[in-house]
């Protein structure tokens, strides 16, 4: 037993940590997230230079097979510093799902690019009505002469924008809520009958809704066998979910550190606010929710990397106890700061947007409970 | 990073789940399962046969009679002994005052009074809190004033647990003159329970057993050999002991035995509609909940372990595991209570306090004593340091407030 960091784990914290601090000072981020793009070009050709985009993938895909673990540590940093660059959407998510399910061929025209930083891509598989199952796909691909026609609407697609590719979840087959019959395509954006609404989220992150009105797809566009998509989906999207409690873990560290610090320069009545005990025991409660998170995270990192069957329940748990300190703990920092804590001023604000952002993406707390219940 | 246990320690897991299995005694484990209180003659008993192994020293140097075990040995042990329902090692000997004697003691002090803490043949009390000073421990009156070759002691110790049960109690006496700073003027001495001039005086809690006590001490002789390290040096070595051995405070082994008890006990308690509460959604929710929040822990307590094992510091995070360890232990005895529904009403001393077997099998009974432990164990959450000075200390030593 041991759960330390390895030498090269430490470095790799090291590294993406002195990125935040030398890139990310707060107005400029806010010039990035404003941008059109909504990110920075130039620090995602980084991330590639660095190898970050490597780390989730097969050495024989062009990865350098990192672990759960090293994808926390990457996530844990960059929610330190609200990184805004797509990591979460193209990297995890996308990429993830044609490492996957991809052929070599597919590998090669979609993954490398993607880990080369060459390629944007975006997982379309929420819908209007689907809350947060999985399986509820009502995006109906349909057999037509060689290939496949695709009709449907899927929301709060992240990086739907501007990627360069779609991989889009449709039903083939089965009923709406159909475990079986699921299956993936990759759309290029810009096809005849694909509509896309840009919009940025709460926390100023640009997400899309796309509407597909028979899009017409070779039968190269499907990725994986047909019908037999849902599993891989399942366990993507699981592993973006851990991905998002590290983000967590690291903007709660933030909130806490910033708070404790505001407290003692932060004079009423004549004295620093942190000198108040129920401030004192209110941030102590933050700083338990911090640790009990950051344990859960730790649990579902080693539970991920053994490729435990109950790894799909350990980050259900993780999900829930993150959901359930993330509240606390962004409310807090704000109600702590007081006035100043409600400004778009001060990054205390946005660290809260975000926050609970992810409170909801990938499930609540409600209904993560639920699957660790049910798993 | 894993969270696996080594080859090695899973022999050892085998070799202690072997000894419990067929060493720890039917009567004994009964009492531990069923939540009813064990008699002094149980835990003595226990004890030695631990003792007998060579494992009742579990935090103790190997010099000293101790196992030398490492961390996730004795993480190990501890596990263990709660899935198997022994009972916990009563911890003023072993946890408190044993490691004080071998770390500040005199070599004289040593073997007058290791032996006999490890074989369990001398039973401690711990003389700290008085009637005014509890959270604020500094503030403790109760005097002593040297005379040649021994010191007079006087006041009043409270809330003394097994005081009525102790041979010896180790205790926090004012020896410094009126204007000295408070911490500075403190000496921790060893008293014979038998002196004459001490008076033990049962406090009566709210499950109606006999655990505390008042301690009155009326013109006490203490050898100035029974001091421990120097004079007015008590406060440091008071300290030394609130730090010792964290790791096992959280009591995660023994909080996950009583949940899997009472998913069990789910199981064929009567919902009231023709089924059981274990398909009740709140009741499950609430549960599932609670299991996550001890997973959380677990790690927490993992991570502690780890740095431990590789001869780190223990981490900010190992501060937290007080209050939160009871916090989960108080919710599980809610749990309990909620559970128990009508059957949690009667109050059963015979049960409870006496010997009465507990027939495991059927629910009523073995509800019957889970309502006195949930009134009895909201001390948890007080003594050791309050959870309120708990996190006082860590917004002090961890947020840097």
């Amino acid at each position: 037993m041991d759960l330390s960091y390895s030498e090269e784990q430490l470095l790799l914290k090291d590294s993406v940590s002195r990125f935040v601090a030398r890139s990310y000072e707060f107005n400029r981020r806010r010039d990035n997230l404003h941008s059109s793009l909504g990110y920075s070009a130039e620090n995602w050709a980084l991330f590639a230079e660095l190898g970050w985009l490597m780390i989730p993938f097969d050495e024989e895909d062009g990865g350098l097979g990192g672990s759960a673990v090293d994808l926390m540590i990457l996530m844990e940093e960059f929610g330190k510093g609200l990184v805004v660059e797509p990591f979460l959407a193209t990297t995890v998510l996308a990429g993830g799902l044609v490492a996957a399910l991809g052929s070599d061929r597919q590998k090669g025209d979609y993954l490398s690019p993607v880990i080369d930083g060459a390629m944007q891509l975006a997982a379309c598989y929420i819908e209007p009505d689907s809350r947060y199952c999985l399986s509820r796909v009502t995006t109906k691909a349909v057999r037509d002469g060689g290939g496949y026609v695709i009709s449907g609407k899927k929301c709060v697609v992240l990086n739907g924008g501007h990627a360069e590719n779609y991989l889009v979840v449709a039903r083939t087959s089965g009923d709406s809520n159909d475990q079986s019959g699921i299956s993936c395509f990759i759309v290029p954006n810009g096809v005849s009958g694909l509509s896309v609404d840009n919009y940025r989220m709460n926390d100023g992150v640009p997400a899309a809704d796309l509407v597909f009105t028979d899009v017409r797809v070779p039968e190269s566009s499907v990725l994986g066998a047909i019908g037999d998509g849902f599993k891989a989906l399942e366990s993507v999207v699981a592993r973006a979910t851990f991905a998002a409690c590290a983000e967590s873990v690291g903007i709660m560290d933030e909130l806490l550190n910033k708070t404790v610090e505001y407290t003692k320069t932060r004079k009423q009545f004549g004295v620093p606010i942190s000198s108040f005990q129920a401030l004192q025991h209110r941030m102590v409660d933050m700083f338990i929710a911090c640790e009990q998170s950051r344990s859960m995270l730790l649990m579902a990192a080693c539970e991920l990397d053994q490729g435990s069957e109950s790894s799909l329940k350990a980050v259900s748990a993780t999900k829930a106890r993150v959901g359930q300190a993330a509240r606390l703990v962004g409310q807090e920092a704000v109600q702590i700061h007081g006035g100043i804590g409600i400004t778009d001023e001060l990054d205390i604000s946005h660290y809260f947007k975000r926050l609970t952002s992810i409170e909801n993406l990938f499930g609540s707390v409600d209904y993560h409970v639920g699957r660790y219940m049910s798993a | 990073m894993n969270a696996e246990l080594s080859s090695d320690d899973l022999d050892f897991q085998d070799e202690v789940r072997r000894f419990l299995g067929s060493e720890l005694p039917d009567d004994i484990r009964g009492r531990v399962e069923s939540g009813g209180r064990l008699s002094k003659e149980q835990h003595v008993r226990w004890q030695k046969v631990v003792y007998e192994r060579g494992w009742a020293g579990v935090n103790w140097p190997r010099q000293y009679g101790g196992t030398g075990w490492t961390p996730v040995q004795k993480h190990i042990f501890e596990k263990e002994c709660a899935r198997a329902y022994a009972p916990e090692f009563i911890s003023f000997g072993l946890k408190m005052v044993g490691p004080v004697i071998y770390t500040f003691g005199t070599d004289e002090q040593k073997q007058r009074f290791l032996p006999s803490i490890l074989s369990s043949d001398t039973w401690w009390c711990q003389g700290y809190s008085e009637p005014n000073a509890g959270s604020d421990l500094v503030a403790l009156t109760t005097t002593a004033v040297r005379r040649g070759d021994h010191y007079v002691v006087n006041g009043a110790k409270t809330w003394t647990t097994y005081a009525h049960r102790a041979d010896w109690m180790f205790c926090l006496v004012r020896t410094g003159a009126a204007d000295v700073k408070s911490q500075e003027a403190i000496t921790f001495l060893l008293i014979d329970m038998t002196s004459p001039g001490i008076t033990v005086s049962p406090i009566i809690t709210l499950d109606g057993a006999h655990e505390v006590n008042e301690v009155f001490l009326n013109d006490v002789k203490v050898p100035v050999d029974n001091r421990i390290g120097e004079e007015n040096k008590g406060w440091s070595y008071a300290k030394f002991l609130l730090n010792h051995e964290r790791t096992n405070i959280a009591k995660v082994a023994i909080s996950r035995q009583r949940l899997s008890q009472l998913k069990s006990l789910l199981l064929v308690t009567p919902d009231g509609l023709g089924g059981f509460l274990s398909d009740d959604p709140a009741f499950s929710r609430k549960l599932a909940e609670l299991e996550i929040e001890l997973k959380a822990l677990e790690f927490t307590e993992l991570r502690t372990l780890s740095a431990l094992s590789t001869g780190e510091s223990p981490g900010p995070q190992s501060s937290i595991l007080k209050v939160c360890g009871t916090e989960v232990a108080q919710r599980i005895d809610e749990l309990f209570v909620e559970a128990a529904g009508m059957a949690g009403l009667p109050y059963r001393p015979d049960h409870y306090l006496g010997n009465a077997e507990v027939d495991q099998a059927g629910c009523v009974e073995s509800y019957v004593n889970r309502t006195p432990w949930y009134f009895n164990n909201r001390k948890a959450s007080i003594y050791g340091g309050s959870n309120e000075i708990q996190k006082n200390i860590i917004a002090k030593t961890v947020l840097g407030i």
